[in-house]
């Protein structure tokens, strides 16, 4: 775990010192034994999946550990004389918010609903000192709004939280962490929450502060290729241990230890095995990491160069054998305007375009993507798609059934051709149900006449399909992690044998490598079963990887359309092209290190 | 695709948050709650029971010569003005406590629950009619609306149990439909409409069983104010009418004899509070146990 | 913010006309002629007709209705059946004792629950903190004419602090109102004492888990700063909800308790109707308690779009 990044903290006047950090609740130990040394200035990222120990660590870094938390070991600032973990509050008080601050997930919950932000910048600004009176902080807090660079400052600072977007937030919460000129900003993912092109624009703020400010940075985040573009050095979390350190590069292009690289295996959604399909935890170890030196990086590129024109070759030739089958779905003119803000009969009713007339079709056996942030019109089209919701105008035909206009009755055959899997593998299954009386619940329609035991015959091929035990039908939803919650949802889709499966954003709630084996998964029913796939995320590299075509949405209307490669590589309209421009890639964030 | 089952049993445990922290002494309180709370409503159970079968005295027998009495080895709580032994009518008190808090919680319930599970996964204008009406209803607290009804129908213990039963629909009414209103939200129900499933058995299969807790916990609470309502009736005199033994008139009755004979108020007044706080003891441990996020003050 | 106030107008207009009706059928349609209710039951039939000529109540319903609603709303109440005498007088006399009660106790319960549960919030993990949470739970459970007995039974027959019973208006002597006033006060308040706390206690542990109060620590306050900066006012609408709904318990509570120490207030008034089997006067004093509390469940709606920007905004848009 040593290596050469040692001697060079050494050399360099070191900011933060940290030896044997430990964390625990009760009898557990969250995290164990974490030790590094940041240098002024340096920035330094910190990865791990969820519970992996990293939020936590950062609290304890900043002494602010929630109740029946404690921390052991040592946290040194320099020149601050006590060790962090054991100094008195009123001591570190002193440093908070001054020479070390920091930026949270969710800055809709982390800034206080009630204060105009403007206020919640001066705030931090008086609490150290740092103006006259209450005017000048006012006067420093718009500065700060300005250097984060939200438009109209003077304005903004007057805004409440709640009216300004998650970028403008997290903005907010950046000048506010800035405000004092601190020597290390912790930012605990901070760009989660935030949609794809926003997320580039907040990130790449955060880059240029520190470098500006000479600010020690230390960055918390799941997301390999935030950090190949943020950090100069690397520490891999995995359960409560630092498992490897080292600068970014090496790291990432020659991980030791077996957890970093089944990490970067399951993130690169480029690489994959013999038979089309990414690699995992377990077929990691042929997976071959990222190369750094420009020659085996440009061989690298090149063969994905090489594979993507065979795949524009093969859907255009697809496309067109495509275009003379009847569409499975077929979308026209499609409107969706929906009436809010009416508190009651008496209010005047304020209306959204949710979609703005959109028009597509989808041919048997293809896999479309739809791609789109929040807003974007992407769930109010899946739900219309599903029959749960009803369109304002135009017309809906999947498998043959028109959607606009039915009744419950005769929507009941559409929904046995089409089935939906959720987002949420916490919220999409009953709590209070067996998994076997969860997966059969789409065969006890009216019309369907299977008894008890037929129905028990097909759940359990269905929950062996999804790769899960035959006793897992006898257990509760709670019993089963992320990743397993999905493959029951999977698998209660595909009882009644639909055409059509819609999977909306299906991995983004799970851990980077749990997302590569339900993408397989997915990928091997859609397969075995010839299903018909419309996914709907805002990951594009996820959709690069699963689907034929694309459909990019923004506003509730279709600005692109096309073969996904064409779209990836060659983006016409202006808002593709600047979402196909933020997404971020491990390979190409390497790669641009080295440049 | 031997495999996958491997890879899916590595996928990992569920994801446990730092959060887990601030539950625990929580969880040991809500127990210790459910302990206090059932023992002491196990407590007006068994005295109710007890008062079936055995008594010392006739509660509502007159016994000139041992009037006013202080609690002695005769009269374990003493005697009224009547010579009537204080400690049988608390046990008999007993009856019409629980008898009035059952059928109240029981008309409350039946009507107040299904309304507003059909409000919830109806929406619409049934959504905002109904609640309307619950709040219109909420002006009327179930001590006024026995008041009211005992104006017009007479005081007896059948329009005490049917005024205060009504006067507490509306909170029923609220919490079903807060509660379904957050089921119909969920991504399973979701599933179940995209599958087609009739709106009768989204309600028992899905809406029910998770909003059973919320209801247990609303029929706890309610008991309580129902027990209080009747004890308030009863202190004015428009409760439950004499002789039938009741905790609140006897109380009513103790005034007078404040001065001299405390003991008087002070046996169906510990009555009283201890059938409150069991059945508020018992609503609290109830609700930590079924949700720990649940501490009451939302709405 | 005006729409929404105007909606919450409306609101409660339709909400006092539907109670209305609501008492009117309670009261009137169902039970039968107050007039032969007030007459008594071995009244001649020629005195039961006279009267019904007299009070209007051989006309039809819906003509009483209108006649009792538009007295109502213009503050003219009526004639008693029983008493023969205007109501009017008597409801604005009476109001304004149970007003003052309602008012002290809800300020002397807030006076107590703020602090009380703040520091029960604070202190949650602590022994202090669990005495003051089991001290509310067990006040919860005396019921307000209950502790008015036992404050009787203390503080004036035993220790003569405090007459036992009776009224006297502010106006005639601030001593005399304040000995008097101090016992119904406490009876009524110490139960509302003890839910406030509770929930004054779950809103604040609520707040501390919000991440802004992290934020705000993060910053350099300490826990206490940033709970008072920060807490207490995110905390305060929730508790303002409660308050609002246990006023409107209170105002039932003060019938009780006006009957234990002899006040003069609206709730004997009521009570003594009630005794009377004077229906008039008891459908409308219902009618003045509900609608206070209607009034007051608007201003509470009011008091939020101006602690809450969230709100002020949604309707805005």
């Amino acid at each position: 775990m040593s290596s050469a990044h040692d001697d060079r903290a050494a050399a360099a006047p070191s900011l933060l010192s940290v030896r044997s950090l430990g964390v625990g609740l009760g009898e557990v130990e969250l995290v164990r034994g974490v030790s590094f040394e940041m240098a002024k200035g340096e920035r330094i990222g910190l990865i791990g999946e969820s519970g992996s120990g990293k939020s936590v660590t950062s609290l304890a870094l900043m002494g602010l550990l929630p109740d029946g938390l404690r921390a052991s070991g040592e946290v040194r600032l320099n020149g601050f004389g006590h060790n962090i973990v054991d100094a008195p509050d009123r001591a570190v008080r002193g440093l908070r918010g001054d020479r070390v601050s920091m930026v949270f997930q969710e800055p809709l919950t982390a800034l206080n609903p009630l204060m105009r932000v403007g206020a919640q910048v001066a705030e931090v600004i008086r609490i150290h000192g740092k103006a006259a009176g209450r005017a000048q902080a006012a006067q420093k807090a718009v500065q700060m709004l300005d250097a984060v660079k939200l438009p109209d400052p003077a304005e903004a600072a007057k805004a409440y939280p709640h009216q300004l977007s998650g970028g403008q937030r997290q903005r907010v919460m950046l000048a506010m962490a800035l405000a004092n000129n601190p020597e290390l900003l912790i930012c605990d993912e901070p760009t989660t929450a935030l949609d794809v092109t926003v997320q580039r624009q907040v990130l790449d703020l955060v880059g240029e502060s520190v470098k500006e400010r000479g600010t020690g940075l230390l960055f918390i985040t799941h997301d390999l290729a935030v950090v190949a573009n943020t950090c100069e050095r690397v520490m891999v979390m995995h359960q409560g241990l630092v498992v490897e350190s080292g600068t970014t590069e090496e790291v990432f292009t020659r991980p030791t230890h077996a957890y970093t690289r089944a990490l970067l295996a399951a993130s690169d959604l480029e690489a994959t095995d013999e038979n089309g399909r990414l690699f995992t935890v377990v077929s990691a170890r042929d997976y071959t990491p990222p190369a750094s030196d420009e020659e085996h990086a440009k061989a690298q590129m090149v063969r994905l160069a090489e594979r993507s024109a065979d795949r524009l070759a093969l859907e255009e030739t697809e496309s067109l054998a495509a275009a003379h089958e009847e569409q499975v779905i077929e979308v026209k003119e499609l409107r969706r305007t929906y009436t809010r803000g009416r508190t009651s009969l008496f209010s005047l009713p304020g209306t959204v375009d949710a979609l703005k007339g959109i028009s597509f079709s989808v041919a048997p056996g293809e896999r479309l993507g739809i791609v789109g942030e929040s807003g974007s019109g992407k769930t109010t089209l899946l739900r219309i798609l599903a029959g749960l919701d009803r369109p304002s105008s135009g017309s809906v035909t999947v498998a043959g059934n028109q959607v606009a206009g039915a009744r419950e009755s005769e929507l009941r055959e559409l929904r046995q051709q089409l089935q939906i899997v959720f987002q949420d593998p916490m919220g999409s299954l009953d709590p209070r149900m067996r998994v076997l009386d969860i997966i059969t619940e789409p065969l006890l329609v009216p019309g369907q006449a299977l008894n008890a035991a037929q129905r028990r015959g097909l759940a359990e091929k269905m929950v062996e399909a999804v790769g899960l035990p035959v006793s897992a039908l006898e257990r509760f939803p709670h019993q089963f992690s992320g990743g397993q919650r999905q493959r029951i949802s999977i698998a209660r889709a595909l009882i009644c044998r639909p055409q059509v499966l819609v999977a909306d954003e299906p991995v983004s709630a799970l851990d980077v490598s749990v997302r590569a084996q339900v993408l397989n998964l997915l990928a091997d029913l859609v397969d075995d079963y010839a299903l018909t796939l419309v996914f709907v995320s805002h990951d594009l590299a996820v959709v690069r990887h699963l689907c034929d075509r694309v459909i990019v949405m923004h506003a509730g209307s279709i600005v692109e359309e096309g073969p996904t490669e064409q779209i990836y590589t060659a983006p016409q309209h202006p808002y593709t092209q600047q979402l196909v421009a933020s997404s971020m890639n491990l390979r190409e964030e390497i790669l641009a290190r080295h440049a | 695709m031997s495999t996958t089952s491997q890879q899916a049993a590595t996928e990992g445990r569920p994801a446990t948050g730092g959060s887990t922290s601030t539950r625990r002494p929580r969880r040991r309180r809500g127990t210790l709650n459910l302990r206090i709370g059932a023992s002491l409503v196990a407590v007006v159970v068994l005295a109710a029971l007890l008062s079936y079968v055995w008594t010392p005295f006739d509660p509502t027998q007159a016994m000139p010569s041992d009037r006013l009495q202080a609690p002695n080895a005769t009269h374990w709580f003493g005697t009224d003005k009547y010579g009537r032994d204080t400690f049988s009518a608390v046990l008999q008190g007993a009856r019409i406590t629980l008898l009035v808090g059952v059928v109240a919680v029981g008309i409350a319930l039946l009507v107040g629950t299904p309304l507003g599970i059909w409000a919830g996964m109806r929406r619409g204008a049934a959504e905002e009619v109904t609640m309307r009406f619950a709040d219109i209803l909420l002006a009327f607290p179930a001590l006024l609306m026995a008041i009211m009804f005992a104006a017009s129908f007479g005081a007896s213990t059948v329009t005490a149990m049917v005024a205060i039963g009504l006067g507490s629909v509306p909170g029923f009414a609220r919490v079903a439909r807060s509660g379904t209103l957050q089921v119909m939200s969920t991504e399973y129900v979701q599933a179940a409409r995209a599958s087609s499933q009739p709106a009768l058995r989204m309600a028992r299969r899905h809406v029910l069983p998770n909003i059973a807790g919320m209801v247990v916990v609303q029929c706890s609470v309610t008991f309580a104010l129902a027990v209080l309502a009747e004890a308030a009736l009863s202190f004015l005199g428009l409760g439950t009418p004499p002789p039938t033994p009741s905790w609140g008139r006897m109380l009513q009755e103790s005034q007078q004899f404040l001065d001299s004979m405390p003991a008087l108020a002070i046996f169906p007044g510990v009555a009283i509070a201890v059938a409150v706080l069991g059945f508020n003891l018992l609503g609290d441990g109830l609700r930590d146990r079924f949700d720990p996020k649940m501490t009451g003050g939302k709405s | 913010m005006l729409i929404r106030t105007f909606v919450n107008l409306a609101r409660f207009v339709v909400s006092f006309v539907v109670a209305s009706v609501l008492v009117f059928i309670v009261m009137r349609a169902v039970p039968g002629d107050p007039a032969q209710i007030a007459a008594g039951e071995n009244a001649t039939p020629e005195l039961v007709e006279q009267m019904r000529r007299e009070f209007g109540t051989d006309r039809p319903l819906i003509v009483q209705y209108w006649d009792w609603f538009s007295g109502l709303v213009t503050g003219n109440f009526g004639t008693s059946y029983v008493t023969r005498t205007e109501l009017t007088g008597q409801i604005v006399d009476r109001v304004q004792v149970s007003l003052i009660l309602v008012a002290l106790a809800i300020i002397v319960a807030l006076i107590v629950a703020i602090p009380a549960g703040t520091f029960a919030a604070v202190r949650h993990r602590d022994a202090s903190g669990a005495v003051v949470s089991a001290l509310s739970q067990l006040g919860i459970a005396i019921p307000g004419f209950l502790l008015g007995v036992l404050l009787v039974a203390v503080f004036s027959l035993r220790l003569g602090w405090f007459p036992s019973n009776g009224w006297v208006p502010p106006a005639e002597g601030v001593g005399a109102f304040l000995s008097r006033v101090t016992l119904p006060v406490m009876a009524l308040a110490g139960v509302q004492a003890a839910i406030l706390t509770r929930y004054v206690r779950s809103a604040v542990l609520e707040v501390m888990g919000e991440d802004y109060l992290r934020t705000a620590r993060a910053k350099g306050l300490s826990p206490l700063q940033a709970l008072l900066k920060h807490g207490l006012r995110n905390a305060a609408i929730p508790v303002i909800t409660v308050t609002s709904v246990q006023l409107a318990a209170l105002i039932i509570g003060a019938v009780v308790i006006e009957r234990v120490f002899v006040i003069p207030g609206l709730g004997s008034f009521l009570l003594d109707s009630v005794g009377n089997r004077d229906m008039i006067a008891v459908q409308s004093v219902v009618m003045v308690l509900v609608g206070i509390t209607l009034l007051i469940n608007l201003l509470v709606d009011v008091l939020y779009t101006v602690l809450d920007p969230r709100i002020r905004q949604r309707t805005n848009a």
